[in-house]
């Protein structure tokens, strides 16, 4: 029997979390790059020494208006959503072992969009009471998921189709509500069924900023649980993970997190969903696959933004572009699955 | 790892539990003998997992308990009791790009607070385990690259990681070639020797259950039929009662254990 000494134990272990804890470094580095991007580029470029001085409150005239009111904003709502969305995807995919199970494929954001445009449109309220309306009818068309989807050895396949049907029929009524409120101008109703930052204010980084935090933060604080069940419930509980509570403490924390985002920015498309894999795919194995996914959501809403007002004469809300990169992922997937189903019937 | 097993008295009193409205187990009692390797045999839909389950705090009984020196499991804290008792599932599963070594590694988190870092006593138990299975060459391996047998031996370094006293090994052996399972009850029976750790495994190879068990429980429909020593409790009345087959029974000429060879079911 070969003997391994402990030196080469930690160095391999050792390894594997120095080139994760690298690849944090990167795309943190990456964000700090398109964050510059963001507000040095659009219809009028700066210098960075520009945009320097007027976000020190040194300029005046429409360089300060466009920076201070337009693009920070832009910066710090679309970065808070983008680490949101990119958080709880990754927490929904890992607790439910199922990349389509992303909170903006089953309706969860959905649920929370439609909240949004039921109190922004037709009740004419915004801000945190906006917010914690969204947060509530997330929770409530999940509960409603969960109860239809029943118990037992499908839950996780049941639970996905019934949230896409719930997505479709929640779609179907923000457009509704959106002719309603005869506000049905294309830019407000991409909104709320892709996600955009074009409307996004300074005065709605409060609100999102301190949910962000804290959710984010129990998740992270959970995320030694959430990596122990990936061995399965069983391993799980017996190496004395509390499975139902972790599982209820994510599901409420990723909820809210995602509901937050989206009542601010619209369920931008396809970040909850893309994020994890992506994040997986940078470093396979590694504990810090949950922080990388935040970064990750961060970089494709900051990408599809400087991507949707520098390269096209229109400019797309966000929500645009970032659905183009999940549209052929999801196909990749679905023809992968199909394929496992194959093998294993 | 090097200390030896504290011994416990573990064991079910008076146990009914199932799943929903039936009833698999039925008022069950189970003594499990400290420090012995005991195996559970018979038929499929019998409860053996379903017992399995309730000792490792699974599934919890609708009566009765499980006990651990006198207390119910359900009431000892999750990580103290995850230091006592240990488990290898049917059917886990293998995070994506996971490597060998951190996949053991993970044994160690009943041991590790919030923020702990792997200290040296865990390096050590993750070496030894490894090299106890045979896995130490495969290290930095990702798992799902493995075969089917060194992934199992992969698994069991798991749990030999985790430094429990008493193991509980649901069908370890099963999809496994013969060289493949006699490999991974010799390292079991190994364990057991060296620092007196419990034991309970299922298997389906009744004459390698034989061969490895220091005590059989055998059961049938729910409940416990025989237990006791193989030499003493393995009978064709026995095969007949549990298995419905009808068998007869030859000594192994180097052990002296009993050998079974199956001959007809009983309709």
């Amino acid at each position: 029997m070969k003997h391994i000494a402990e030196e080469n134990l930690k160095q391999i272990l050792d390894r594997q979390n120095r080139r994760a804890t690298l690849c944090v470094i990167l795309l943190a580095v990456i964000v700090l790059l398109l964050g510059c991007g963001m507000l040095m580029f659009g219809n009028t470029n700066y210098s960075m020494a520009e945009v320097w001085s007027y976000l020190l409150g040194k300029g005046s005239g429409s360089g300060a208006y466009a920076i201070g009111s337009v693009r920070l904003p832009k910066l710090v709502v679309g970065g808070l959503a983008g680490f949101a969305f990119g958080v709880s995807g990754y927490t929904f995919q890992s607790l439910l072992r199922n990349p389509l199970a992303s909170p903006d494929i089953i309706g969860v954001t959905a649920g929370s969009s439609a909240a949004a445009v039921f109190c922004i449109l037709i009740l004419g309220i915004s801000g945190a009471v906006a917010s914690g309306f969204a947060v509530v009818a997330g929770l409530g068309v999940t509960g409603v998921i969960l109860l239809l989807s029943g118990r037992g050895k499908a839950f996780g396949s049941r639970m996905i189709l019934i949230g896409i049907g719930f997505q479709a029929m929640l779609n179907a009524l923000i457009s509704w509500m959106l002719l309603k409120g005869s506000e049905y101008d294309v830019g407000t109703a991409l909104r709320w069924l892709r996600g955009s930052l074009n409307s996004v204010q300074m005065s709605d980084v409060p609100v999102t900023l301190v949910v962000t935090v804290i959710t984010a933060g129990l998740l992270f604080y959970c995320n030694r649980y959430l990596q122990m069940m990936q061995l399965g419930d069983e391993y799980a509980t017996a190496l004395g993970v509390p499975i139902q509570e972790t599982r209820i403490c994510c599901l409420l924390a990723a909820l809210i997190l995602s509901a937050t985002a989206t009542s601010v920015t619209g369920p931008i498309a396809s970040v909850a969903f893309l994020s994890g894999p992506i994040a997986g795919r940078i470093a396979p194995g590694s504990r810090k696959t949950m922080a990388l996914s935040g970064l990750v959501g961060v970089i494709l809403v900051y990408g599809a933004e400087l991507v949707s007002k520098n390269v096209f004469s229109t400019s797309y809300p966000v929500g645009v572009i970032t659905g183009l990169l999940g549209a052929p992922y999801l196909l990749l997937l679905l023809l992968n699955l199909n394929k496992k189903g194959e093998k294993s019937a | 790892m090097s200390s030896l097993a504290i011994q416990h008295s573990f064991g079910a009193k008076n146990i009914s539990t199932g799943y929903e409205e039936k009833l698999i187990l039925k008022d069950l009692n189970m003594e499990i003998p400290a420090g012995k390797f005991s195996v559970i045999i018979g038929p499929n839909g019998c409860g053996k997992s379903t017992l399995l389950k309730s000792f490792a705090r699974l599934l919890q009984p609708k009566q009765g308990n499980v006990l651990l020196d006198g207390k119910s499991i359900y009431e000892l804290p999750t990580q103290l009791l995850a230091r006592h008792i240990g488990l290898l599932p049917q059917s886990p599963t293998v995070p994506a790009g996971i490597t060998v070594a951190d996949l053991v590694a993970r044994g160690r988190f009943p041991y590790q607070t919030m923020f702990g870092q792997l200290k040296k006593e865990d390096y050590e138990a993750i070496a030894m385990a490894m090299d106890a299975m045979g896995v130490s060459e495969l290290a930095d391996q990702p798992v799902d690259s493995l075969s089917g047998g060194q992934r199992q031996r992969v698994w069991i370094a798991l749990v030999l990681a985790q430094d429990t006293d008493i193991l509980l090994l649901d069908e370890p052996t099963t999809y496994l070639d013969i060289a493949y399972q006699v490999e991974i009850l010799d390292c079991l029976a190994a364990l057991n020797r060296m620092k007196q750790t419990t034991i309970v495994a299922i298997l389906h190879d009744i004459n390698l259950s034989i061969r490895y068990a220091d005590h059989i429980f055998a059961m049938k429909k729910g409940n416990l039929v025989a237990e006791g020593n193989p030499k003493e409790i393995i009978t064709p009345e026995l095969m007949r009662e549990i298995y419905g087959m009808e068998s007869t029974i030859l000594t192994d000429p180097q052990t002296g254990d009993p050998y079974v060879i199956p001959r007809s079911v009983v309709k």
